[in-house]
């Protein structure tokens, strides 16, 4: 597997059932109380990861969202309240590296009617609290947004909670590791599900 | 109101906007469509046990499809007898009787009323006769996992009204161990549009290049030699082997499998980039051997649209079912399927099977469909021009050899419209016809 091309922007080596069942754990029970951040750098750190995102998706800068995220990594919107597991059933979305840069590049061909015109997005991100993990760098962080999207003359609304997982990289910066999109409405029919969360 | 005169509205040639605007048209067809012919309710998979139930709909009636307690499959009205609420407000889920939230009364999963809150208040005995059972639809039928009801006493039998799209059918499900699969959740959307705007499109080869050109153009981007995903199946659309065919009934079939080499492998070898590919693919190499093939094209989508008319839509791996909200917009669920190992001829391979096949389901709902639902929801706000009301599916009409007709098959090339005009006249005979609806009251 060495001499394999693993760049996980060409290839998809790293989603594995191992990555799936440490992705599964990783998103069970890590709000525990006790494991809470309410201050420091690393909280300071973290939220501001959060709003920089929120920035960049609302203005269509998607490349720099795109640095964001490690280089392994996951965007999962299930599909059900409950969660399930991804290797079983259907998901709104789970991208890895390469299909989140599918994603983009098909948003930039100019050709995606779904947005042409793109949608115009205002993300408010809030209630944010950070919390650690058992590896010392990675951090849990749980978010509420509410996205207004303005598409087609209507303004219509994306709401539900976010948890992304976060490394601390070694220039300082947060990097995401996965992303886990709960919308409240996932399992419902919606109309033009095409903007990214 | 204007008498409906439905040879003036679909011709040959061309069918008249008021099929897509008008809200008495929808209306009519949710007795003459959906009611007056089969319609696809619900997946076996979905009512898996004894007592088991799934919430859907007959058209806008509110059903639950049930698994009763002695293993029948039923489809019960979701109606109190009594004022009307819903009974079951659940979306599925397992119970034996099913009691009214709004005044208590109760009803055991055959559709039987089993009791009355303080029934000495009334003049007569509710269990006397049968109009206080839960309504069903008269004839519930199952086709390989696949469960219809009809309304319409004399419609055919559900097998005669498949007739040959059953063939497709079976293939479809052949292909998987057991030749059966279960349904695993969905990609759930919806468009303000009418639904026979997506019936129309499903096994339309002539928008692919146009409307999912930013797929097209995702799928090729690492620019290599050989095009995978939707890409494959673009190049010489009409001189190519993919064939549309007209099945009578309203049922039609796009078959892109003639472009495959029919050999194990051939499926997974043009399917797209998805999350997790080369390592399982790997993994299943190294596990499975020469068998490797043989499960990798399990996780690939088969390339088959199989329509069946008016509501189910077979198509790579997805059951995408179409339920109508109003004339001018539609729900469309793209259930997801998964294969199942009941009798170990997989080796355990399952697993990594579905674990794949998940991710190769998810990509054409998210960047395909969502486009061609945009397209959609253009043609309904085109259709407001009242004074330019035709739409026309005459691709291919009048040009000489360019179909053939065998054993009441009508097939053509990929890009032909010829399965939407064949479509249009079983449509225009429904809509025409006047059938006596039933309902029952279960059994005595």
């Amino acid at each position: 597997m060495t001499n394999q091309n693993t760049d996980p922007s060409t290839s998809s080596y790293y989603v594995t059932d191992a990555f799936y069942e440490g992705l599964m754990r990783d998103f069970d029970s890590w709000d525990d109380d006790a494991l809470r951040i309410d201050e420091g750098p690393n909280h300071v750190r973290a939220s501001a990861m959060l709003k920089r995102e929120a920035r960049y998706l609302d203005q269509g800068r998607y490349q720099d969202w795109l640095s964001l995220f490690a280089a392994e990594c996951a965007y999962w919107i299930p599909g059900t309240w409950h969660r399930g597991d991804p290797r079983r059933e259907i998901a709104f979305a789970f991208h890895d590296r390469r299909q989140l840069e599918d994603r983009v590049y098909r948003l930039e061909t100019g050709f995606a009617w779904s947005q042409t015109p793109a949608s115009r997005t205002s993300r408010m991100v809030s209630n944010i609290e950070v919390f650690s993990t058992r590896t010392p760098g990675i951090f849990m962080v749980r978010s509420n947004f509410h996205t207004t999207e303005f598409w087609n003359g209507e303004m219509r609304f994306w709401i539900g909670n976010a948890v992304h997982r976060l490394y601390t990289h070694q220039d300082g910066t947060m990097k995401i590791l996965a992303k886990q999109v709960n919308l409240l409405n996932c399992d419902e029919n919606i109309r033009n599900p095409s903007i990214t969360l | 109101m204007m008498e409906l005169d439905f040879d003036t509205l679909i011709h040959e040639n061309k069918v008249h906007r008021s099929l897509y605007t008008d809200p008495a048209i929808f209306d009519r067809e949710l007795t003459r469509v959906f009611g007056g012919t089969w319609v696809y309710l619900a997946h076996e998979s979905q009512v898996p046990d004894r007592n088991s139930f799934f919430r859907t709909k007959l058209g806008l009636r509110p059903i639950i499809v049930v698994r009763d307690s002695k293993g029948t499959i039923r489809a019960l009205y979701n109606r109190c007898t009594h004022r009307g609420a819903t009974i079951c407000r659940a979306k599925q889920g397992k119970a034996r009787n099913f009691s009214c939230p709004y005044h208590g009364w109760s009803f055991n999963n055959s559709g039987a009323l089993l009791g009355v809150p303080w029934n000495d208040g009334y003049a007569h005995d509710h269990k006397a006769e049968d109009r206080f059972n839960l309504a069903q639809v008269p004839r519930v039928a199952v086709y390989r996992g696949f469960i219809f009801g009809t309304l319409n006493p004399d419609a055919p039998s559900l097998e005669e009204h498949l007739g040959p799209v059953r063939k497709p059918i079976d293939d479809w499900l052949d292909r998987n161990p057991g030749g059966k699969v279960v349904l695993c959740e969905a990609n759930r959307m919806r468009f303000k549009g009418n639904w026979k705007l997506a019936y129309d499109n499903s096994a339309d080869g002539y928008h692919v290049v146009f409307s999912h050109r930013s797929l097209l153009m995702m799928e090729n981007r690492f620019g290599d030699d050989d095009p995978k995903g939707m890409s494959f199946y673009k190049q010489r659309p009409d001189d190519g082997p993919v064939r549309v065919h007209y099945f009578g009934n309203g049922h039609h079939f796009k078959d892109k499998r003639p472009a495959l080499p029919d050999r194990p492998g051939a499926v997974w070898e043009v399917e797209g980039k998805h999350p997790g590919m080369e390592g399982y693919e790997a993994e299943i190499r190294q596990r499975y051997g020469d068998k490797a093939d043989g499960y990798l094209d399990l996780a690939a989508g088969i390339p088959m649209n199989i329509n069946v008319f008016p509501n189910l839509l077979i198509l790579g791996n997805h059951i995408q079912v179409l339920e109508p909200l109003s004339h001018d917009e539609t729900a469309t669920t793209w259930y997801g399927t998964a294969v199942v190992d009941e009798d170990g001829s997989l080796d355990g391979a399952d697993r990594m099977i579905n674990a794949l096949r998940m991710r190769t389901q998810e990509q054409f709902p998210l960047f395909g469909e969502v486009d061609d639902l945009t397209n959609f929801e253009e043609i309904q706000a085109g259709l407001a021009a009242e004074e330019d009301p035709w739409v026309y599916m005459d691709r291919g009409l009048g040009l000489p050899d360019r179909f053939t007709v065998e054993d009441g098959v009508i097939s053509g090339p990929a890009t032909d419209e010829v399965f939407m005009r064949e479509y249009m006249k079983h449509y225009k005979s429904l809509m025409k016809a006047d059938p006596t609806l039933t309902i029952s009251r279960g059994e005595a």
